[in-house]
C-alpha cells in the first residue's frame, strides 16, 4: 500500500482535453472517489496513474518515487475496468491466477491456489472456478474482475465503474464488499464512478472532476456540505439539489444570482407558496414535484402526508447555499 | 413459435433445405467419389464405356503410381525368378516387371514440405505483421495495406518471367526454398488482411490488462492476443495451405528434378505408357489427403471463422 501524489498533471488528446493541471495527494490507505459526468476526465486521471497514458506535464509520484518512467507492470498498480476485463480464453481459475503468474510475481502454486481460494469465497465464486469466462454472467464477470485485482496487493487499487454494468442488488452488495475489503486491507483505492450512492457510501475522500480540472477535494461530508460551486453541488444529493433565482425569497447576499436548496434545506408551511404537480410515493418517503413562480423544484416529504396533485404549500430555505452569475459559491 | 418466427423454421421449410443440401452435396461431391473408385480399377475397367459403377478392386493403380515398371521380353520371363510378393505379382499378370520405387514418393514429400513450409511462414509473418498494423501507428498505414493488397490485384502468373529470371539469377530455381519463398510471397498479402481483421476484433484492453498484471507487450501478445486470434490463424492457414498445395503453373515453370510438387508430377504419369488411369486417380487420391485431414482438424475454428465478426458480443 502506498501514497500517490499528483502533480500538475496535463494531458490532452489532440485538440481535446483530458485532464488539465490536476494536483492531488491520495494517502496511504484512503479511498479516493473521483466523480464527473462523461467527458470530465476520470477515466484518463486513473490511465495515467496506471502508465496506460504518458502524461504531456507533471509527474506521478507513488510512496515518493515519480513513476514516470516505470511502465504499468512496474508501478505495481491494479485496474479493474468497466468492461473487456476477463481474458475469454481462460478459464475463472486462470484469469484470477494470471496476474500471480506474472514475470514479476512468479508466485508459487500453493500461494496461487491459496489466494484464489480466499478472493473466491469473498466475492462468491466458488462454483464458478472452473467455467470459461465467456460463460459467465455480466455480474459474475465484474465480480472476477475485481477478485483479479484482489488477488495482489498492489500499491494502488484503480477501479473505473466496476459497478456499473451489475444490477442494484449486486451494486450494493459489492459496495459493502469493497468496503470492507478496503478496511481489512488497509488498500488504497482509487475510485472512478458518476454513481453518488457509491461515492458517500465508500469513500474517504472526494475528487469532482470538471473538463479535466479538479475543482473540489475533500471528505464526502465536506463535498456535499461546502461545495465551492453549483457544479460540484449538483454532482452529490438525491434528487439533485434544487436550483433557483437567489431572489426568490428575499434576503440574498450580495452577488448571488441563484440559490440551492437541497431537500433538506426545505422547510414547508410557510414563505413562498407552490403548486404541487406530481405526487411520487416512493415507499419510506414521498416526492413532490413543484412549481414555484415558474420555476421547477423537488421537495422529500413523509410518506403519510395527504397530500396530492393541485394543491398549494409554502415553502422557505433555511441555511441554503447560494451561487453567482458563473457558478460559484457564494458566502 | 407462429408462422411467420424468424428463428424456428416450419417443417416444410427444414425438408426444402435439407433436399437442396443434399443434393448440393451430392454435386461437389461426385467427382470425388469417381476419382477414388478409379483409383481401385483396373486398367481395362477405368475406360470400359459405358462407365462401370460395379466393378471389382484392384490395387494396380497404386502399385503403378508408386513403382517404376520395364517390359518384359519372352526370354526374359524365363530367367527371372519367380515373383516374390503380390505387388510383384500383380505386375508380372502384364509381362512387367518392378525396377524400384516411382518418383511421387520423393514429389509428395517435396508437396508437404513447401505446402506446409509456405503456410507456417505466411501465417507467423502474417500475424506479426498485422498485429502491427492493428495495434501500432504505422507511417503511411493506410497506403502500405493498400500496396499489399495490390499484389493480388493480378494473377501471380502473370508476374512468371521476371520471378523465373530472379529465380535463376539467385539459384533458387528448383530448390524447396525458393518455392517455399515464392509461395510465402503470394500468400503473405492474404494473411495479412484476413488476419488484421481478427486481431481488430479483439479488444487493445485485453492486452492493456495483461501489461498491468505484470506481463511485457510481447508476453501480452503471445499469452493473451494469439490465443484469441487462433480462429483466424486457423482459417487463414487452411486458405494459404490449400492455394500453396494446389499450385500448378509456377510448380511446372520452376521446378523439375529437385524440388517438383505432386500437381506437375501426377500428369505426367500419363505419359510413361499409355493413359494409366487408375494410377492418376490413386496418386490424387493421396494427394487430397493431407489437405483433408488438416482441414478436419481445424473445421472447427474454420467454421468460427469464416462467420467470425457478423455477431458483436
Amino acid at each position: 500500500m502506498a501514497e500517490v501524489v499528483l502533480e500538475n498533471l496535463s494531458k490532452s488528446f489532440g485538440d481535446t482535453v483530458g485532464v488539465e493541471d490536476i494536483s492531488m495527494r491520495i494517502p496511504d490507505g484512503a479511498f479516493v472517489v473521483i466523480l464527473g459526468p462523461t467527458g470530465a476526465g476520470k477515466t484518463t486521471t486513473l490511465r495515467l496513474i496506471a502508465g496506460l497514458e504518458a502524461p504531456d506535464q507533471g509527474d506521478i509520484f507513488i510512496n515518493g518515487q515519480s513513476v514516470l518512467a516505470l511502465n504499468p507492470a512496474q508501478r505495481d498498480v491494479t485496474v479493474v475496468f468497466q468492461q473487456y476485463s476477463l481474458y475469454p480464453h481462460l478459464s475463472v481459475r486462470e484469469n484470477l491466477a494470471f496476474p500471480l503468474r506474472s514475470p514479476l510475481l512468479k508466485t508459487p502454486q500453493e500461494e496461487i491456489d491459496r489466494k484464489i481460494k480466499e478472493v473466491a469465497e469473498v466475492l462468491h465464486i466458488e462454483h464458478k472456478l472452473d467455467n470459461k469466462a465467456v460463460e459467465l454472467s455480466g455480474g459474475e464477470m465484474q465480480r472476477v474482475a475485481i477478485g483479479r485485482a484482489l488477488v495482489r496487493e498492489p500499491n494502488i487499487y484503480l477501479m473505473d465503474e466496476p459497478l456499473s454494468s451489475l444490477d442494484a442488488k449486486l451494486r450494493a452488495e459489492l459496495r459493502i464488499e469493497l468496503k470492507r475489503i478496503h478496511q481489512s486491507l488497509g488498500a488504497t483505492l482509487l475510485y472512478v464512478t458518476h454513481d453518488q450512492i457509491e461515492a458517500m457510501s465508500m469513500a474517504t475522500h472526494i475528487g469532482v472532476l470538471q473538463n479535466g480540472k479538479l475543482v473540489q477535494f475533500g471528505s464526502p461530508r465536506e463535498i456535499y456540505n461546502n461545495p465551492v460551486s453549483q457544479y460540484v453541488a449538483e454532482r452529490l444529493g438525491s434528487p439533485r439539489i434544487n436550483v433557483l433565482p437567489a431572489d426568490l425569497f428575499g434576503n440574498a447576499p450580495k452577488g448571488a444570482k441563484t440559490i440551492g436548496l437541497r431537500t433538506e434545506h426545505i422547510v414547508l408551511g410557510r414563505g413562498v407558496k407552490g403548486r404541487v404537480n406530481r405526487v411520487e410515493h416512493l415507499g419510506d418517503h414521498t416526492r413532490l414535484h413543484m412549481s414555484l413562480a415558474g420555476n421547477d423544484l423537488i421537495v422529500v416529504m413523509d410518506p403519510h402526508n395527504p397530500v396530492s396533485r393541485g394543491d398549494t404549500l409554502a415553502i422557505s430555505p433555511e441555511n441554503p447555499i447560494y451561487f453567482d452569475a458563473n457558478g460559484i459559491r457564494v458566502l | 413459435m407462429s408462422n411467420f418466427s424468424v428463428t424456428t423454421p416450419s417443417k416444410r421449410q427444414k425438408w426444402v433445405a435439407g433436399i437442396l443440401v443434399t443434393l448440393y452435396a451430392l454435386i461437389t461431391l461426385m467427382p470425388l467419389v469417381w476419382i477414388i473408385m478409379t483409383g481401385f480399377k483396373s486398367s481395362a475397367d477405368s475406360i470400359a464405356y459405358p462407365p462401370k459403377v460395379i466393378f471389382s478392386p484392384s490395387l494396380e493403380g497404386y502399385v503403378n503410381l508408386f513403382t517404376s515398371q520395364t517390359r518384359l521380353t519372352s526370354e526374359q520371363v524365363a530367367t527371372t525368378p519367380p515373383p516374390a510378393t503380390w505387388y510383384d505379382k500383380l505386375v508380372r499378370s502384364h509381362q512387367m516387371v518392378i525396377v524400384g520405387p516411382s518418383r511421387f514418393g520423393q514429389r509428395f514429400l517435396n508437396s508437404v514440405i513447401i505446402g506446409f513450409g509456405s503456410t507456417f511462414l505466411s501465417v507467423s509473418l502474417g500475424t506479426l505483421a498485422a498485429y502491427a498494423f492493428s495495434r501500432f501507428k504505422v507511417p503511411i498505414k493506410e497506403d502500405l495495406l493498400f500496396f499489399i493488397l495490390s499484389t493480388r490485384m493480378m494473377p501471380p502468373i502473370a508476374a512468371a518471367i521476371p520471378i523465373f529470371l530472379m529465380f535463376r539469377e539467385l539459384g533458387l530455381s528448383d530448390t524447396k526454398l525458393g518455392m517455399i519463398l515464392l509461395y510465402t510471397g503470394v500468400n503473405l498479402s492474404l494473411a495479412v488482411w484476413l488476419l488484421k481483421g481478427f486481431i481488430d476484433e479483439i479488444p487493445f484492453e485485453y492486452e492493456e490488462a495483461a501489461l498491468i498484471d505484470g506481463y511485457t507487450r510481447f508476453q501480452a501478445f503471445y499469452k493473451v492476443v494469439l490465443p484469441q486470434a487462433a480462429t483466424g490463424i486457423a482459417s487463414t492457414a487452411i486458405f494459404c495451405l490449400i492455394f500453396a498445395w494446389n499450385e500448378y503453373a509456377f510448380a511446372v515453370l520452376l521446378t523439375s528434378g529437385n524440388a517438383q510438387t505432386a500437381p506437375p508430377f501426377i500428369p505426367t504419369i500419363i505419359g510413361f505408357g499409355g493413359l494409366d488411369w487408375p494410377a492418376v486417380a490413386a496418386g490424387t487420391t493421396i494427394f487430397l489427403l493431407p489437405i483433408m485431414i488438416f482441414t478436419i482438424l481445424l473445421r472447427k475454428h474454420l467454421l468460427r471463422g469464416i462467420t467470425f465478426g457478423a455477431v458483436r458480443k
